[in-house]
C-alpha cells in the first residue's frame, strides 16, 4: 500500500488530506505541522479574534477556528509539533527535527509562508507580526491600554490589522514606503480612495518613507523614517510580506525554488514525479491568465490546489496519466475594514488598464465596482460593498473565459 | 442531508451560493437564504461551500 507524507499541516495540508481520500487514495497519510495547534483558520486573527473583547484563551480561540476533521480524514496521522528539516526526493524519505527518517511513496509540500521581518535595528520588545494563534495572543496581550501603533507595510493584512486596531481604541499610524495601501492590487486610484476613507476613519498614513531603526531600549518607543521624521509608538506591527517555507527542499538541484515551489498545471513539482506542492507556495501556471507560473496568496488558493494535486498524487501512485482538464481556478479574496469590504476575483495586479465602472470612489461605503483588464482583456474585478449576490455574476465573468490556448 | 448554518458566524460572504446554488442563494438583500434539507445528490457541491465559506460557519449532518 503507497503511503503518502503532506509536509505542512495548515488548511493547503488538511485539504490535500481530504482530496487524497476523495480521490481515491487509501494507504496512509501522514500530516506533519510545524505548529503545535491542529488546521485553524487564519484570516480572523487579524479581524474578529484579534477585536474579540472576551478576550479568549488559545484554546477558546481555537475552538472556534479550527476546521472541522471530515469522517473520511479519521485515520490520518497529524503529527503536530514536528518539524521537517529536509527530504530525499529519490531515496523517498524526510527527516525531521528529532532526527527520525521517514518513508514516503507521494510527497505533498504544503509548508506556506512565514512573515517577513523587517532588518533594522532596535529593541524587539513590542514588535509583533500577524499570522498565527500565538502572534495574535501576545499581539492582544499587549494591548491592555490604549497604545500609539504603528503598522509597518499598508498590504491587506496591515490595513486590517491597523483597521481592527482602530476600532479597539487605539492610535494608528500605517507607514508604507510604495504608495497608497493595497495599491499593487487595487491599483492607484481605489487605493488613494481607500487611504481617503480610512484617513477620514482616524488613521494616518505616511506614505513614501521607509523606516531605518526602532528607538528605545529595552521596548520599543518610537519609528524612525528615511525622512528625519520620527514616529511615537509603543507598539509596532510589522506586515511587510512573506518568506516562503522551502528551505526543507533546499539543495535538490531538479528543483525551483526561487519563488516558492515551481510547478506545471496539474501542482507536479518540476523535476520529479511523485511529489506535489499546494497552497501558498505552489507556483503555477494559470490558463484563465496566461501561461506564466505565479504564487498566488488568496484564502481558496489551498483549497482550489488540494483538489488538482490529490487528484494529480493519485493518478501518479496508480501508475496513470492524470487526464484532467487544464487547472483554471478563479483566484479570490475578500478584506473586512472598518465599514468597507472588499471582494476580489481574477488577478486584479496583473492589469495594464483600470476602471472604476460602478459608484463614486469619493463614497466607497455607497459600493463601487472596479474592473481591471490586460491588452483589452478582463484579469480582475474588485467589488466594495456591493450585495453579495452580485458575486456570482462577477466570478462566472472568469468562468466563461477560461481556458484559453 | 440535514445543512446547518451557524447564523452567528455567518457575514454573508455568499461563496456558498457560487458552490451550492441549488442549496444557497443570497437574496436581493444581501441576506443568506438557504435549504436546511436538500438532497443526496448535492452533497459535493455542499462539501465545497462548507469548504469555501470564509466562516467557516456550514455544518453536514447526516
Amino acid at each position: 500500500m503507497t503511503a503518502v507524507a503532506v509536509v505542512g499541516g495548515s488548511l493547503a495540508g488538511l485539504r490535500t488530506a481530504e482530496q487524497l481520500r476523495a480521490s481515491g487514495h487509501t494507504g496512509p497519510i501522514t500530516v506533519y505541522g510545524e505548529e503545535l495547534h491542529p488546521p485553524y483558520n487564519r484570516p480572523p486573527l487579524s479581524k474578529e479574534v484579534l477585536a474579540d473583547a472576551q478576550r479568549a484563551t488559545s484554546a477558546e480561540m481555537l475552538d472556534r477556528l479550527a476546521f472541522r476533521r471530515r469522517s473520511s480524514t479519521a485515520d490520518v496521522d497529524f503529527r503536530l509539533g514536528t518539524r521537517v528539516e529536509s527530504a530525499d526526493l529519490s531515496a523517498r524519505t524526510i527527516t525531521l527535527a528529532s532526527g527520525a527518517v521517514e518513508t514516503w511513496d507521494g510527497l505533498v509540500a504544503a509548508t506556506g509562508l512565514r512573515p517577513r521581518r523587517l532588518r533594522v535595528e532596535g529593541p524587539t520588545q513590542g514588535r509583533h507580526i500577524l499570522r498565527t494563534i500565538d502572534h495574535c495572543l501576545t499581539l492582544r496581550a499587549d494591548l491592555d491600554r490604549p497604545r500609539d501603533v504603528v503598522v509597518v507595510g499598508a498590504g491587506f493584512i496591515g490595513c486590517e490589522t491597523a483597521c481592527t486596531l482602530l476600532k479597539l481604541g487605539h492610535r494608528v499610524t500605517v507607514v508604507e514606503p510604495t504608495g497608497a495601501p493595497m495599491n499593487r492590487v487595487l491599483g492607484p486610484a481605489l487605493a488613494e480612495a481607500v487611504q481617503a476613507h480610512h484617513e477620514d476613519a482616524g488613521i494616518r498614513f505616511v506614505i513614501g518613507p521607509g523606516v531605518t531603526r526602532f528607538t528605545g531600549d529595552q521596548r520599543v518607543t518610537g519609528v524612525q523614517l528615511d525622512t528625519g521624521e520620527r514616529l511615537l509608538a509603543d507598539i509596532v506591527v510589522e506586515s511587510v510580506g512573506s518568506v516562503c517555507n522551502t528551505e526543507w527542499l533546499g539543495g535538490i538541484a531538479a528543483l525551483d525554488l526561487s519563488d516558492g515551489i515551481l510547478t506545471d498545471n496539474d501542482l507536479r513539482v518540476t523535476g520529479t514525479d511523485d511529489v506535489v506542492a499546494v497552497g501558498d507556495i505552489a507556483r503555477f501556471p494559470n490558463p484563465l491568465f496566461d501561461d506564466v507560473p505565479r504564487r498566488v496568496e488568496h484564502w481558496n488558493i489551498p483549497t482550489e490546489t488540494a483538489k488538482r494535486a490529490a487528484a494529480t498524487l493519485v493518478a501518479g501512485l496508480q501508475g496513470r496519466p492524470p487526464a484532467l482538464p487544464p487547472f483554471a481556478p478563479v483566484p479570490a479574496f475578500w478584506s473586512d475594514q472598518l465599514d468597507l469590504r472588499f471582494q476580489s476575483f481574477g488577478s486584479p495586479g496583473l492589469a495594464d488598464t483600470v476602471e472604476t465602472v460602478e459608484g463614486d470612489l469619493g463614497d466607497l461605503t455607497g459600493g463601487v465596482l472596479t474592473r481591471y483588464t490586460r491588452d483589452g482583456r478582463l484579469v480582475g474585478s474588485v467589488a466594495v460593498n456591493l450585495s453579495a449576490a452580485r458575486q456570482r455574476e462577477l466570478r462566472d465573468e472568469f468562468v466563461v473565459m477560461a481556458p484559453v490556448g | 442531508m440535514k445543512v446547518t448554518v451557524d447564523m452567528t458566524l455567518c457575514e454573508d460572504h455568499g461563496q456558498c451560493a457560487i458552490a451550492a446554488p441549488n442549496v444557497f442563494r443570497i437574496n436581493d438583500d444581501g441576506k443568506l437564504e438557504y435549504d436546511a434539507n436538500p438532497e443526496e445528490r448535492e452533497l459535493t457541491n455542499v462539501e465545497e461551500a462548507a469548504d469555501v465559506c470564509p466562516v467557516q460557519a456550514i455544518l453536514i449532518g447526516d
